[in-house]
């Protein structure tokens, strides 16, 4: 039989030198193990809430544009959003055309912002980029603007008839998602 | 004491009570038994037991063998039975390409709204679509089948006791009864409207014998569709549907437990240097 | 209280300086589950599973926090949000795979757990209010995992909770009324499958704060240990941290070993195949069962199968619930001055070759269908069970010669000649 008087209080002095060291080895090793697995576990628990596979299953939207007349617009919805589609009367046309690039805060001509051959379709996202309010003058009789587009009455943001940002706290011209014309009558978006 | 006495008191007369009761319960079950014949089950079979190669802990999908399950669900089951929580775009886990799913949908009709009037009609499906059920709705399906509805089959490897392997053998056990079986058991012979299979659990079910001739489905990468391959093969692919997932999570779990079989061993190693100055020595 | 040698937190710069004064938490802790809390130096692997039930607690709050913020709570989509939880939702499986096993893991912990405590009859004095506690924070348990078990709305989920609800039409007179009560209508429906999965959510963070009053209470006469005899010095202690913890570490290591072997790879090996198959008020599953966890219970309330003055129905019920709420009365039924099983010859012997094996059958006629031999096999059990805490414990503590006690835990561990000499000495020092 042991006859040792060995407690927790004299633990330091039953340990030499070497046995620190391995002991502080394996600790700081057991530790660090245990770390790891905590941050392996909160990969999981973050990437849950990233949307779902049926969020992300790319779902396009098919809009028909043929009954759209000049000076009209109709709201779709693209990505649980409203889509804006807007066919252009020539006179608005001219306007986008002959507004001053450099006084834009967001650059771009009308051109970049439609498709070739089809520069009277404007397909903008109905989400104003400033804090996601969804601008007026889609629809018949809303006000439009003091440019002739879009008005956003959330927080005062004018958009011209090619959509872009002209006036108030919006950073940035309306988001033009992916789309292309599958025929002449119907565009897909997405 | 005295109080406490009591509670003890107490408890042994109710701990006798209750004693009594379930022995008491226990003599008269035991007369029955004896006195009454006992009913015995019907002899049912145990699936076969067939080899997959997602089984196992390393086991991965076998695509080809879920394509050709594909095609049999698609050619045979479909007719009856739906696969509501499979989309088409779950198909490109099978190895089909997004173009190849897009036209896959598209062959298949689902239910829709027409843009113009909002009335209900069909439309041809796109990749985001769930596969259709061959029936409106649950009251069709039951009037459609002689009152069985035909169940989905989405989980159903997993809603069964060796899924896999009882799809498999249910598929390939329709038979007439035996002789012997009927005379133990008159009342397996089937009804009509049913069908006698050994892998069923009361023996007789009302879906007719699915796959009942080789090449009923011609499959794609030329391998011989016997009953028995098709049976596997829609099988293995059920079992994809039922845990699209199972893979991955196998995949997953060897890291997982490598990583925690070389922390235990550390806490393990760490736990002995802690305890080695507080534990008596042998001297 | 602690022990007189306990060591005092002392903070080690201004930060913890200003905490402690403020808000003494880290002292708390250090005290707690630190170096300032003493322990018997000779725990068994044993006392590892208090910890490990604390572990899984909290395995089920976070993963069941994940599962709600993508179940719906309907019966229309109630399976639906399931299924879209297993296929669409990142690491859904994996969470609903980790809750659906550690609900399992937490079941098998507590069980370890508590016969630990029967078999060195932890209840006794002084710690009577650390296992009337355990036993509510059981019976909590009891409660969250039955409704847990309802919200994936699968046949076990419906049929499971339309024959519990069942049990309360027992109760003569009101028994009907309640039932209707508790499911908000004649079966249940979305009325019932809202309340429970709000009693789901609500009830672990109450199991959360009984634990809390559990370890609580613990700390007041400090752990008890396997030779039941009561801490005399320093020398029968080590802090907890490092040693407990470090213990604590390597028994976590070994469970979560064992849990993610079944969550990966047998993930569905617990629980019932019919669960998997869509609600159906129409068609009950061959032979309902409940989840393992409840089939000795389940086995008792089946064994009430004959009419004696009280309805059997009524019996079984009244048996299901005395089996479990007859804890509560163990600290007083049992007068043995020992503690310890280890020396406790009688109360040894009927402990390993009549409650485990009674609850081992239990636990198998529970899972097995209503038929013979389960059901003679389960009366059998059941009797033995009832006659075990009620008559049989009472009776051994009182008669029973404990064998002789070592002086204390030092010399457990390190053996003595003095063993001998003090061996007569039988009555634990409090």
């Amino acid at each position: 039989m042991a006859d040792t008087t060995a407690t927790a209080s004299n633990e330091t002095v039953t340990t030499t030198e070497d046995g620190i060291r391995r002991r502080d080895f394996l600790d700081v090793a057991a530790i660090g193990a245990a770390g790891v697995g905590g941050l392996a576990v909160v990969y999981p628990l973050v990437s849950q809430m990233a949307p779902s596979k049926d969020v992300l299953a790319a779902s396009t939207t098919e809009v028909d544009v043929s009954a759209i007349q000049p000076g009209q617009a109709i709201k779709a919805v693209f990505r649980k959003q409203p889509l804006f589609v807007r066919r252009l009367t020539p006179a608005e046309v001219a306007e986008a055309n002959s507004a001053p690039l450099s006084a834009m805060r967001d650059p771009q001509t009308l051109e970049e912002r439609t498709k070739e051959g089809h520069n009277d379709m404007l397909v903008t996202m109905g989400v104003c980029t400033h804090l996601g309010c969804v601008p007026l003058g889609a629809a018949e009789g809303e006000v439009k603007g003091e440019f002739g587009g879009y008005f956003c009455p959330c927080h005062g943001s004018h958009y011209d008839t090619a959509g872009r940002i002209r006036k108030g706290p919006a950073p940035t011209n309306l988001e033009v998602p992916e789309y292309e014309f599958t025929s002449d009558t119907v565009i897909q978006v997405g | 004491m005295t109080k406490l006495l009591s509670v003890r008191l107490v408890a042994i007369l109710v701990g006798l009570g209750f004693a009594f009761v379930a022995l008491f319960a226990f003599v008269i079950g035991a007369y029955n038994a004896a006195t009454e014949e006992a009913q015995g089950h019907l002899p049912y079979a145990k699936p076969v037991d067939v080899d997959y190669s997602f089984d196992g802990p390393f086991g991965t999908w076998d695509k080809a063998q879920l394509q050709r399950g594909l095609k049999v669900y698609s050619e045979v089951c479909a007719a009856c039975h739906s696969l509501k929580f499979v989309a088409f775009r779950n198909l490109e886990d099978l190895g089909y390409s997004e173009g190849q799913v897009k036209a896959f949908a598209a062959s298949k009709q689902v239910p829709g709204i027409d843009p113009q009037t909002g009335e209900a009609n069909m439309r041809p499906g796109l990749p985001t679509d769930y596969f259709p059920s061959p029936y409106p709705n649950a009251v069709a399906a039951a009037a459609a089948n002689g009152n069985a509805i035909p169940p989905d089959l989405s989980l159903i490897t997993k809603a069964r006791g060796d899924g896999t392997n009882y799809v498999a053998s249910l598929l390939q056990g329709y038979q007439e009864p035996s002789a012997e079986l009927l005379a133990e058991h008159p009342e397996a012979a089937p009804s009509p409207g049913l069908h006698h299979n050994i892998y069923f659990p009361n023996l007789n079910l009302a879906m007719a014998p699915p796959l009942t001739t080789a090449g009923q489905v011609t499959y794609d990468d030329g391998t011989e569709a016997t009953v028995k391959q098709m049976s596997e093969d829609v099988a293995a692919f059920l079992t994809w549907t039922a845990e699209p997932t199972l893979v991955k999570r196998k995949q997953t779990g060897w890291p997982v437990l490598i990583f925690l079989l070389f922390a235990t061993i550390l806490a393990y190693m760490s736990k002995k240097q802690i305890w080695a100055a507080v534990k008596p020595r042998k001297d | 209280m602690s022990f007189p040698w306990a060591r005092e937190y002392q903070p080690s710069n201004g930060f913890t300086r200003f905490l402690d004064e403020k808000l003494p938490l880290p002292r708390l802790v250090y005290n707690a589950v630190g170096a300032g809390y003493p322990v018997p130096r000779n725990l068994s692997y044993f006392w590892n599973f208090g910890v490990l039930a604390g572990v899984f607690l909290m395995v089920q709050i976070v993963t069941g926090i994940v599962l709600a913020m993508h179940y719906a709570a309907n019966a229309q989509v109630a399976f639906a949000t399931t299924e879209h939880i297993m296929r669409n939702v990142n690491w859904g499986w994996l969470m609903r795979y980790a809750h659906a096993n550690g609900a399992s893991f937490f079941f098998i912990v507590v069980y370890i757990h508590i016969f630990r405590g029967l078999f060195y009859s932890s209840y006794k004095a002084p710690r009577e209010m650390i296992w009337l506690l355990g036993v509510v924070i059981f019976l909590l348990m009891m409660a969250t995992a039955f409704m847990g078990y309802v919200l994936p709305w699968g046949q076990m989920s419906f049929w499971g909770a339309k024959v519990i609800t069942g049990l309360f039409g027992a109760i003569p007179l009101v028994g009907e009324p309640i039932q209707i009560w508790l499911l908000g209508g004649f079966a249940p429906d979305n009325a019932a499958l809202n309340r429970f999965f709000s009693l789901h959510f609500l009830l672990p963070f109450v199991i959360l704060g009984v634990v809390i009053l559990h370890i609580w209470a613990l700390h007041i006469p400090g752990s008890s240990n396997p030779t039941g005899v009561e801490v005399k010095s320093e020398s029968d202690t080590v802090p907890f941290h490092p040693y407990y913890t470090a213990k604590d570490g390597f028994g976590l290591g070994i469970a979560l070993l064992a849990y993610f072997a079944l969550v990966f790879f047998l993930p569905n090996a617990l629980g019932h195949p019919d669960n998997y198959i869509e609600a159906n008020p129409l068609s009950t599953p061959a032979h309902i069962v409940p989840e393992w966890y409840f089939w000795p219970f389940y086995a008792i309330l089946r064994a009430f199968t004959v009419d004696f003055i009280l309805p059997a129905k009524l019996w079984g019920v009244i048996a299901m619930f005395s089996a479990i709420l007859l804890w509560f009365f163990l600290p007083w039924l049992d007068k043995s001055p020992v503690r310890s099983g280890h020396y406790r010859p009688m109360f040894r012997k009927f402990f390993w070759f009549g409650l485990i094996p009674a609850m081992i059958v239990l636990f198998i006629c529970g899972g097995a269908p209503a038929e013979e031999p389960y059901v003679m096999l389960s009366q059998i059990a059941t009797a033995y069970y009832f006659l075990h805490f009620l008559v049989i414990l009472p009776i051994v503590s009182s008669v029973e010669k404990p064998e002789p006690l070592p002086y204390s835990i030092t010399e457990a561990v390190l053996g003595s000649d003095k063993k001998a000499v003090l061996g007569e000495n039988t009555t634990p020092a409090v």
